[in-house]
């Protein structure tokens, strides 16, 4: 049987990945924001794992508006780095994971998530800015990826409830995958953050501390919080905190707080960043 | 489920990218992400008019490109995240892009951002505001 042993969740910040290639983690500006993940880089390599199911959003780096997936999950043996204008970033290929990937994406079709099956995928940095936070610059990832992205980008996106019913559906589906697996799930984006308009540069740290609050220890609150909402208090960009809510349902009922960091800002972004595992 | 885009209207200063936005500035879009490739990116900086000609844009959104009026760009249903693809090929950083939709210099901006960022107080509602 494979297990979920932990959740991580993470803002995924371009500028975040800018300081780690170009050795600028210990500037000024960036120190303190780093150090608040020296804990979790120790932690995992403490608390090692098969596999990362990795919850992110493409920011028009691979998808574009072509095709538009809600949810989407990525099969493949490998997958590349995007050019996000600038060039691909220096980061190892991600490797996959095509056993539980393809076990996990049927699962969740037959239990009535219509998943988008992804056997190309080009991943950006909401993907690979968590990596290089958690496992800073090695010559190869320690772990094997399913991707995961999901529409944050163009409204409507999916509805909280529809985002922690997914959660609950990938922790039955890694538990009846026949093979012995440890397995994380991440959620990644946020938090309050607005990168456009005449609002832009919004921070609201007293939201942002409830929503961590409500999401380790009640959920399902959550669940009928509208977009709305998550827009005008936590920023346009902030409604990616649902995906959060994605790597929450699959974590059970209840969980340990086992790291909770918090620091504003990277770039216009409040950062976030939660360690929690199951409690059964 | 029927939609509600109305509701969006009411943030200021703030473009929500709808799936109806998002139809009118596919073309726009399209051409932003072209630019993924360092030859396309070579080409459009040569003779940014020329390639812009090459896509079904409207006269208004090549304009806004042309002049990097990003605000009018998401106006005219561009995303902030496919615009990244026009300043980042050159050279520039979401802050700096970002502070141009404001109306503060980027000195201020960055100053805003790192004494904790623009408070909500006031920005949540247009008619609170009197806008609407
Ligand atoms: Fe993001």
């Amino acid at each position: 049987m494979a297990k979920i042993v932990a959740g991580i969740s993470t803002s995924h910040v371009p500028a975040v990945g800018h300081a780690v290639d170009s050795g600028r983690t210990q500037d000024d500006y960036w120190k303190p924001m780093f150090a608040g993940y020296e804990f979790s880089k120790q932690w995992v390599k403490d608390n090692p794992a098969d596999v990362d199911i990795i919850v992110y959003n493409d920011h028009a780096s691979y998808f574009g508006m072509d095709i538009m997936p809600t949810f989407a999950m990525g099969i493949a043996e490998k997958y590349e780095i995007c050019d996000e204008g600038y060039g691909p970033r220096p980061v190892p290929v991600v490797e996959g994971h095509p056993e539980l990937a393809t076990h996990l994406a049927a699962s969740l079709i037959l239990d009535d998530f219509d998943m988008t099956v992804l056997n190309r995928l080009e991943v950006d940095h909401g993907l690979t800015v968590p990596m290089s936070l958690m496992y800073g610059q090695p010559e190869k990832w320690p772990t094997k990826v399913i991707p995961l992205p999901v529409n944050v980008v163009m409204n409507p996106q999916p509805s909280g409830e529809r985002c922690l019913a997914l959660g609950k559906a990938i922790r039955d589906a890694v538990q009846q995958f026949d093979g012995d697996l440890t397995v994380r799930i991440w959620g990644t984006g946020g938090m309050s953050h607005q990168i456009q308009g005449a609002r832009a540069g919004l921070i609201n740290t007293p939201w942002d501390t409830k929503f961590l609050d409500d999401l380790i220890n009640d959920p399902e609150t959550l669940k009928y919080k509208p977009h709305l909402e998550y827009m005008i208090e936590a920023g346009s960009e902030g409604v990616e905190l649902i995906m959060w809510l994605i790597m929450r349902g699959a974590l059970g009922d209840k969980v340990n707080e086992v790291y909770r960091f918090y620091h504003v800002p990277a770039s216009n972004t409040a950062v976030g960043h939660l360690i929690l595992t199951p409690q059964d | 489920m029927k939609p509600n885009f109305e509701q969006y209207k009411d943030i200021p200063g703030t473009t929500i990218y709808t799936i109806e936005l998002a139809r009118q500035g596919f073309q726009l879009n399209e051409f932003c992400m072209s630019l993924r490739t360092e030859e396309n990116r070579k080409r459009f900086h040569a003779d940014e008019r020329a390639y812009l000609d090459e896509w079904d844009m409207s006269e208004d959104q090549k304009q806004a490109v042309l002049t990097r009026d990003f605000q009018k760009m998401l106006d005219l249903g561009g995303n902030v995240y496919f615009l990244s693809k026009i300043f980042a090929a050159e050279g520039m950083s979401y802050v700096q892009a970002v502070s141009t939709m404001t109306d503060m210099n980027v000195e201020q901006y960055q100053a805003m951002m790192v004494a904790g960022g623009r408070n909500i107080e006031g920005w949540r509602s247009k008619k609170e505001r009197g806008e609407a």
